[in-house]
């Protein structure tokens, strides 16, 4: 398989807001065709990142080359580049049809192909027959999928989405996130997706990024970045796992706050170890990758139950299949495989 | 117990609103007779019909609306910038700079007309000016262009508060999409802001335009002689002529023809 021509490179963009730098020496490819996720908390600096893409800020250091042409100085409206805004930004004044319209409006195109454009990308979001409306007489549901569609009607090669799903009831935000992946992969475009929920991004993007305080910390496939997380801060943000420190002694790896020796398969002093790898145990004495502790507090989720399990000096997080889910209060062993333990950098 | 509490207002109405208005009307149908007061209360339409047949009652009402036409709309042309400006000023500039905008209120209103008057004359400062530089002495006070002056610097801030009062609202958002979608910023000023904002652009209108048509300071101090406002021509009839009646039958023509507009307004915002 040949990789993808790099659609978007983003060299090294640096963004300082009154001397407070909100991205620092970012630098990353975005392929044609690729569903991208900018992952990371408040604050992390993803969606000024994206605003840096659509021109809305101007990066203080760094370029961006949309198919190798630098449109840094750019503005805007020149980019041709759109933008689907987390409150979707819909005119209030202009009707669904003249919302999805704007845009082909300012570019001047004839008005049979813009109306055929509109009527095709309301169709691609099951909006047909809603022209007419307002926006305040739709729903939250509806006014997303307007905002999608006025941004998709120019065929933009990269289309930016800030929080698109963060809006939307917890049922609709599934089923509106299939949707988003069938029409990426319908039009072609490259979607870049801001999001705070590691879920979403985790299951709908090809690639991920994450973010802290500016930074890029680690870049990959879902799989990838969940299973070998870089760092003790992407350990915790993706899947919340535990993070336990070693050091060596006698040849042999102990783990004080645990009080147990681990033996991972790959070396290090510094391991992620992901809840739903530890299992229960048969009662026995702590050793290596395993430890007895006691349940703290239990929350059922119907398919698993997670745990919060006192041992040693300190507490782990683990997920058990909802059969296996112990009463509060009980004591168990907590056991894992070496392969679970997962080395960090930092 | 809320009626115990509209009584004062209602109270208000009746003794400041509604009984002048009837007094006026009164007056108005009153036939002019000499004497203190200078009428006689009768049934008397005639006052009207002298309004409608005399072409100069006609070209007052018509030269005031002119004026005020103007006036108001200066007002809106000077105040969009000044509005959208201060709307987008940082935060902590925006009290500072409507005060500003409020500042020459403080001083009172016929000073700042003497100001006016004092920069415009022929040996006022503009003048002396432009005599030390060597050109004739250009005539400036007395001109529709002074009284159309006068009239926008003294009612700029009612066209400017209502209309700020709109733009401060706007989602700063909407022109970011605008921005996105491809428009420049002239098309994102006159297909987002200039639409969403025309509540506050016709309140600010209708707030400048309403006094406006019935100003007469202005148009006596700083206008030319032959611009006879109907507020002018009012003054004339009730102080020189001492016409009651017909004073009174042109406030009443007055009050109507701005009722319309108002109307208008409310019709439009009752629309939205």
């Amino acid at each position: 398989m040949t990789t993808p021509p790099v659609l978007l490179r983003v060299q090294s963009v640096t963004k300082r807001f009154a001397g407070v730098v909100a991205v620092e020496a970012v630098a990353l490819d975005i392929a044609a065709g690729e569903f991208f996720a900018l992952l990371g908390g408040s604050g992390s600096g993803k969606s000024t990142l994206l605003r840096l893409m659509a021109g809305l800020e101007q990066p203080d250091a760094g370029r961006l080359l949309l198919d190798g042409v630098d449109i840094t100085p750019m503005p805007p409206w020149q980019r041709p580049v759109s933008m689907m805004f987390q409150s979707y930004a819909l005119f209030p004044h202009l009707s669904v049809f003249d919302n999805v319209a704007y845009g082909l409006r300012r570019a001047r195109v004839a008005r049979g192909e813009m109306e055929r454009r509109v009527a095709e990308a309301l169709a691609l979001v099951g909006l047909e027959g809603f022209g007419r409306r307002r926006p305040h007489r739709l729903s939250g549901g509806q006014r997303q999928r307007v905002a999608l569609a006025r941004s998709l009607v120019l065929r933009p090669r990269l289309l930016l989405l800030d929080e698109p799903l963060a809006a939307l009831d917890a049922g609709l935000r599934e089923r509106t996130g299939f949707e988003l992946r069938a029409i990426q992969r319908e039009t072609g475009a490259a979607f870049v997706m801001v999001t705070h929920d590691q879920e979403e991004a985790l299951s709908l993007a090809d690639r991920i990024a994450l973010l802290d305080a500016g930074r890029l910390v680690q870049l990959g496939p879902p799989a990838e970045v969940y299973a070998r997380p870089a760092t003790r801060f992407v350990a915790r943000f993706l899947g919340a796992a535990n993070v336990l420190e070693a050091r060596e002694a006698d040849g042999r790896l102990l783990c004080p706050a645990l009080g147990i020796e681990l033996r991972p398969a790959e070396p290090g002093l510094l391991f992620a170890l992901r809840p739903e790898r530890i299992h229960l145990a048969a009662p026995g004495p702590g050793e290596a990758n395993a430890v007895p502790g006691t349940v703290a507090e239990v929350a059922f989720h119907g398919d698993t139950a997670t745990c919060i399990v006192a041992a040693g000096d300190t507490t782990l997080r683990v997920i058990l299949p909802a059969r296996d889910m112990p009463q509060r209060g009980a004591p168990v062993r907590l056991a894992w495989e070496p392969d679970a333990l997962v080395p960090l950098a930092a | 117990m809320r009626r115990a509490f509209l009584l004062p207002v209602w109270l208000w109405l009746l003794l400041f609103v509604a009984a002048p208005a009837a007094l006026l009307l009164a007056i108005a149908l009153a036939e002019s007779s000499p004497g203190v007061p200078p009428f006689r209360f009768a049934a008397n339409p005639e006052n009207f019909a002298t309004l409608a047949q005399d072409s100069y009652y006609l070209a007052a009402f018509l030269a005031a609306l002119r004026v005020a036409v103007l006036t108001a709309s200066c007002c809106l042309l000077i105040a969009y910038p000044l509005a959208l400006g201060i709307a987008r000023a940082a935060e902590r500039w925006r009290l500072p700079l409507l005060l500003a905008l409020l500042l020459p209120f403080w001083t009172g209103f016929l000073l700042r007309i003497a100001a006016w008057i004092g920069l415009l004359r022929d040996e006022g400062w503009i003048n002396t000016i432009l005599h030390a530089l060597g050109f004739e002495t250009v005539p400036l006070l007395y001109t529709q262009g002074a009284m159309l002056l006068g009239m926008v610097h003294a009612y700029l801030p009612f066209a400017v508060l209502p209309l700020y009062a709109v733009v401060a609202r706007l989602d700063p958002v909407l022109e970011e999409a605008a921005a996105d979608l491809g428009a420049t910023p002239m098309a994102r000023f006159l297909t987002v802001t200039l639409p969403l904002s025309a509540p506050g652009a016709a309140a600010g209108f209708l707030l400048v335009f309403i006094p406006a048509c019935g100003e007469f300071v202005i148009p006596e101090l700083m206008g030319p002689p032959e611009a006879q406002l109907v507020g002018r021509v009012l003054w004339q009839e009730f102080f020189q002529n001492r016409d009651w009646p017909v004073a009174a039958a042109l406030a009443v023509a007055l009050l109507v023809l701005l009722l319309i507009p108002i109307a208008l307004f409310q019709r439009l915002e009752a629309e939205r």
